[in-house]
């Protein structure tokens, strides 16, 4: 990390001896199929069956904005929110608490870690440590808060000993309680990684300034640290608004599969093959994603802080 | 920031060492109960300390052959592994020369990364349910009528979940590998060329050694990111599950330990791997330390 501002030396892409050797088409092109073949034509093919017709049991090629006006059905009733609304609605209010919190952890822990831990080995240690659970299974990491929270669980036990509450909580698990800090659980890692990397960019004497003019810790804090981490700050709110918009896997499981999202419709109706409306759904979602990611990157280049 | 820690220092490093509890705490609850006795619940107290629920878990599940999709899981994982690390340093070496189009695929990068991943998993099924249509119509028009009767799905563990695999894993690689990149000093490279090294000796024994610790995480990312992967096979599996997805179902329907027990050895396998790459990396780092 410590070698980051030679970034600026390695930068002679055009440079006449790097033509040697294999053409560079030649070495991108098997990446670049895979991403052809499983990420750009499936895309297109939602694209273009969001506006084919079904029956029940296959799809008939078409041109049809049917599967839309299902999917908007009732909403122009002003008086009560149609379905599609209310879960759109929904999954954005999950998204917004799972934003908040893991952006609030993130940063303390952020800052903890890249001003107030002194050796660099300790440092690496200590990261290591925040990162290192995301490389196990999520599913494992939902299933392992069940004897906490559950009716029978550590918390509630507790609770019980100590008099706080006649009889056992019951919003602890299942609930969008127990989805929420799932969330917090398992994503609060993507703010970590790019708040503490572009908090270990800031030049030190920066702050050497700020404290020299008189700045005391909660300027320093919101006139030089936070403006200076805006990069890791947006690249983390992307991810974690990106995953919690399109979720399914963890409001299934943390809401014991009684909690509506998004993704939860158009997993459910892909499994009763109803292709056409969920592909509708999914350009839906993709719309409300793009503008919310449009809006965030017009303020950072990702490509400039690799 | 020199001399006396402020009184800031240690509220922060409560909250870190909360943060760390939080983060662990779970995982090392369900690591103890899993070893609850034969009469123990999902809860504490414990109930005697045994193995038997890992011996169930062998048994199998109801109908679910664990051992079998354990068996599946880790063969596609290393295959993800090795794909990611062969097309993911491949095509971050071509992004070192004046690439056509690198641009576009670099926002393709991005995208997959940040897509939905039911969005991406729905396409892919979509892809193929579409192409086993179109087979299914080539078999009948050709006569081949025995394939037509004989033929289920094109979409399996080694086509539609690789490949939806790979939109996972893949993004990870690159941009890893541009990390290195960026803070690689191409001096060393001209050096063996101006030495006579051919490009392929250049690649093997100058630059290949130095990026070597980004590769080993590389390749640890893919594996780990394969082996817990849910969302993005999910719509796309063919018949037979992998262990994570197997897992996903069973949360609503097993009421014993024995969940524990499969958790605690899927994440045993995580931790191995990351351990495994982290000393590799280590070992790595230090003999070109020596070298250089």
């Amino acid at each position: 990390m410590e070698n980051s501002y030679m970034k600026t030396a390695a930068s002679p892409m055009r440079a006449r001896w790097r033509t040697h050797g294999l053409p560079g088409w030649v070495q991108a092109t098997p990446y670049s199929l895979v991403f052809l073949l499983f990420f750009i034509l499936p895309l297109g093919l939602i694209l273009a069956v969001s506006f084919w017709d079904a029956t029940e049991y296959e799809m008939i090629p078409a041109f049809t904005a049917k599967n839309y006006l299902a999917i908007f059905e009732g909403c122009s009733n002003t008086a009560e929110l149609c379905v599609s609304f209310k879960t759109y609605l929904s999954t954005l209010k999950f998204s917004f608490l799972a934003w908040a919190c893991t952006l609030g952890i993130g940063f303390i822990v952020s800052y903890f870690l890249a001003f107030h831990v002194r050796s660099s080995g300790m440092q690496t240690l200590l990261f290591v440590l925040c990162t290192i659970p995301f490389w196990t299974s999520n599913v494992i990491r939902m299933i392992s808060w069940m004897p906490l929270l559950g009716r029978n669980g550590l918390v509630n036990d507790f609770l019980l000993s100590t008099g706080l509450v006649a009889q056992p909580v019951e919003w602890l698990l299942y609930s969008p309680f127990s989805v929420v800090l799932a969330f917090v659980h398992l994503y609060t890692v993507f703010m970590i990684v790019p708040i503490f990397n572009s908090m270990m960019r800031i030049d030190r004497s920066l702050i050497e300034a700020a404290l020299d003019a008189g700045a005391n810790t909660w300027q320093i804090l919101w006139n030089v640290i936070v403006p200076l981490s805006r990069t890791g700050i947006i690249i983390g709110s992307i991810f974690v608004i990106t995953i919690v918009m399109g979720d399914f896997v963890t409001i299934g499981v943390m809401g014991g599969q009684q909690i509506a999202s998004v993704g939860k419709i158009i997993q459910v109706q892909t499994s009763y093959l109803q292709f056409p409306l969920a592909a509708a759904n999914a350009v839906i979602l993709l719309v409300v994603v793009l503008m919310i990611i449009w809006g965030l990157t017009r303020l950072v280049d990702i490509r400039k802080e690799l | 920031m020199d001399g006396k820690r402020s009184p800031g220092f240690y509220a922060l490093a409560a909250f870190f060492g909360l943060f760390l509890l939080f983060l662990y705490g779970p995982t090392i609850t369900i690591f103890v109960l899993s070893f609850q006795g034969p009469e123990g619940g999902l809860t504490f107290p414990l109930n005697g300390l045994s193995l038997h629920w890992f011996h169930e878990l062998f048994k199998g599940i109801g109908v679910i052959d664990i051992g079998s999709a354990l068996l599946r899981s880790f063969k596609l994982g290393l295959l993800v592994t090795t794909l990611t690390v062969l097309l993911a340093v491949s095509a971050a070496l071509a992004f070192r020369k004046s690439l056509r189009g690198g641009g576009a695929l670099f926002y393709v990068t991005v995208a997959s990364l940040i897509m939905p991943s039911i969005i991406v998993s729905l396409g892919i099924g979509l892809s193929f349910r579409l192409l086993d249509g179109a087979f299914k119509h080539f078999f009948e028009w050709a006569g081949w009528l025995d394939l037509l009767d004989s033929f289920n799905t094109s979409m399996g563990l080694y086509t539609s979940a690789l490949g939806a695999q790979l939109t996972w894993t893949l993004p990870f690689g690159l941009l890893i590998m541009f990390a290195v990149f960026n803070r690689f000093n191409a001096a060393y490279e001209e050096a063996a060329r101006d030495l006579g090294a051919t490009p392929w000796q250049t690649l093997r024994h100058v630059v290949l050694p130095l990026i070597g610790p980004a590769v080993v995480g590389v390749a640890m990312f893919g594996f780990t990111l394969s082996w817990d992967e849910i969302a993005r096979s999910s719509q796309a599996i063919g018949d037979l599950n992998t262990l994570p997805l197997e897992l996903q179902g069973l949360t609503t329907t097993v009421t014993t330990p024995v969940i524990y027990a499969l958790g605690t050895i899927t994440t045993l396998v995580s931790f191995v791997v990351v351990a495994l790459a982290l000393g590799l990396a280590a070992l790595g780092r230090r003999r070109t330390g020596r070298r250089g």
